[in-house]
């Protein structure tokens, strides 16, 4: 066995996981308070790399302050998506939601793809980050471990936020029995379109993180987006950290696999889905619904 | 008081299937048309076999409730498997057409167990991923031949007289296919087992109460909605004599999402009106590259918002019709 290629594979895997973990989260915040599946998710990403791309290209503004500016600006247009389009869906199937931000990740995908065409636009890594460092079994290039330590406090930052603070409380709340929390007298659809984009923000934060290392390309997320609904499939929507477990699990899965056997490299968490729905129907962490 | 020849149906029951018929036939007149109107006759053949595909994915939705995001699983596998008998094996057409159809239908049961586990939204994402499993299994598969596809299927001659190379010919085949797949789903939503189907979607814990087993009838549903989007899959295979990757991508599953959603969810014909509207507009706009796209998501969006019943059901609705 080959130490140095395994550990590199696996690493591949940690920052794919931080991706998944990152996108199901949100997925998961947003569909408890919304009750709509974000297909646009992927989309969200996509604009989150390109907005990086654009800060760097047409204002001159780096990688760090593009790290907060990007997920407001993307968050921000969430917000307006909201407001526009998906506030009007309430007490509808959920599968209306699904086929509307399908619909929106359509003309996302084909507006940049007019533009941006199909190939990938590079994104440098930023000069503090650049470099490796070697581990002695390994080589170790900075921005990967910085991508997945730095995705790993986000995530953490998240379940902190929802399970453990006042506001998480109000959030969990209305998740349960949204007409009771307004009754004492919070802003429940304020908080629904609050949340919808901190979702949305953090797809495109994971965007951003991404740019350098996968490049800046218009389909970035379409085939992304349904590895993550795998991901969401088999940890369950119900919890938390199960999301965030399950994200970095199937990464490290997928890495895995890549060294052992590449050929299922693609196809391994979709066969892990089967898996878990045969074994457990519910998902890892998901209660009976 | 009743007399001897009195229908058992309600009238309204009676109405629905007087509409239902006057539709079919001006339908099929239409159709039947076609070869001598000067419409370019390849246009047709496609859409027909998409708005097969449609009708079987309304099946599911429409009346089972059930929204499967990977049905391109089934017409691309029936595609292959069809392409594949006829070019390597040398399958006469109907033989490799059935072929292909058997293939989705043993699709549908493996992986209809699987999803029918989990069911509301988690089915969408679940058979969205089951085809992209399968879309996987195919880009690395030999018998493929991956990016290129399975190029230059022969046509053959169907039950050994009809020539397919015939474009008239292949035409009332194609036609004649799709009639019969029309009317199979047709006769499914009326029969007592499209009742329960209807009865589980519209209240699922009170047909179960009832004692109907409703995990069966999803199950079901969905085999038979898979196995004619095979036979749409296979047919296609004799008119664009090619099997490629793109009819089991996520975007074909989409595209049927989006016909049978502009047509009409639950309607009768209305899949077949948004076959023919989605190709259609796939094939005017073919110059305008990736603004198709952004309008296909424009109208899901438009239609989600404000034209759910679609074209043919806001039409039904307006005139009180059954269509």
């Amino acid at each position: 066995m080959n130490i140095q290629a395994l550990s590199a594979q696996l690493l591949v895997g940690l920052i794919n996981g931080s991706f998944y973990a990152l996108l199901s989260l949100g997925l998961a915040v947003i569909f408890g308070m919304l009750n709509v599946i974000n297909f646009a998710h992927g989309a969200l990403y996509m604009m989150g790399a390109f907005c990086a791309y654009f800060l760097l290209n047409l204002f001159g503004i780096g990688y760090w302050p593009a790290l907060i500016i990007a997920p407001i600006v993307v968050g921000l247009f969430g917000i307006l998506m909201e407001r526009s389009l998906l506030q009007w869906l309430t007490g509808l199937d959920h599968l209306y939601g699904l086929l509307l931000t399908f619909g929106v990740a359509l003309i996302l995908q084909g507006l940049f793809q007019n533009y941006f065409g199909s190939s990938g636009l590079p994104y440098a890594i930023p000069t503090e980050l650049q470099g490796g460092v070697n581990l002695g079994f390994m080589f170790l290039p900075i921005y990967r471990g910085w991508v997945v330590i730095f995705s790993l406090v986000v995530c953490l930052v998240t379940w902190y936020l929802i399970e453990r603070t006042q506001l998480g409380a109000y959030l969990r709340a209305a998740t349960e029995n949204p007409t009771l929390v307004r009754a004492f007298g919070i802003n429940v659809p304020r908080m629904i379109t609050l949340t919808f984009g901190f979702g949305v923000g953090l797809a495109a934060l994971a965007g951003v993180l991404s740019a350098p290392i996968n490049q800046v390309r218009p389909l970035m997320g379409a085939d992304l987006i349904i590895v993550v609904f795998a991901v969401v499939v088999i940890g369950g929507m119900g919890s938390i950290m199960g999301s965030i477990i399950t994200g970095f699990a199937l990464g490290v899965i997928e890495g895995l696999t890549k060294y052992f056997y590449p050929e299922a490299s693609n196809t391994v968490v979709f066969v892990f889905m089967v898996l878990v729905l045969l074994l457990k129907p519910t998902g890892l962490t998901g209660r009976a619904t | 008081m009743t007399s001897i020849t009195s229908d058992p149906r309600t009238p309204i029951a009676i109405r629905a299937a007087r509409d239902e018929a006057t539709g079919f036939v001006i339908m099929t007149v239409l159709l039947l048309l076609v070869p001598f109107s000067g419409i370019y006759p390849f246009f047709v053949m496609q859409a027909l076999c998409f708005a097969l595909f449609a009708c079987a994915f309304n099946l599911l939705i429409g009346y089972g409730g059930l929204l499967s995001f990977g049905h391109a699983m089934f017409l691309g596998t029936a595609g292959y498997v069809s392409a594949h008998a006829s070019k390597e094996w040398g399958f006469p057409p109907e033989f490799a057409i059935l072929t292909g159809a058997a293939a989705s239908f043993g699709l549908a049961v493996i992986t209809g167990y699987v999803a029918i586990r989990r069911l509301g939204i988690y089915f969408a994402m679940i058979t969205l991923a089951l085809s992209q499993l399968i879309y996987f299994i195919y880009l690395q598969a030999p018998f493929t031949h991956g990016e290129d596809g399975i190029q230059g299927v022969p046509q053959g001659k169907m039950f050994g007289f009809l020539d397919l190379s015939n474009p008239t010919v292949l035409y009332y085949v194609v036609l004649g296919v799709f009639l019969i797949g029309f009317l199979i789903v047709y006769r499914a939503i009326n029969s007592p087992f499209g009742e329960v189907l209807k009865s589980i979607r519209e209240n699922e814990p009170r047909a179960i109460s009832l004692g109907y087993k409703a995990d069966q009838y999803k199950l079901l549903a969905y085999i038979l909605s898979g196995t004619l989007a095979g036979l749409a899959g296979g047919m296609k295979v004799f008119v664009a004599q090619n099997a490629s990757l793109t009819d089991v991508h996520w975007m074909m599953s989409g595209e049927v999402v989006l016909m049978t959603l502009i047509g009409g969810l639950g309607t009768i014909f209305g899949p077949v009106v948004g076959a023919f509207i989605v190709i259609a507009m796939q094939q005017y706009l073919a110059g305008f590259g990736q603004w198709v796209t952004v309008i296909q998501g424009a109208i899901f969006v438009v239609c989600v918002l404000a034209f759910r019943r679609g074209i043919v059901g806001e039409f039904a609705h307006y005139f009180k019709r059954s269509l």
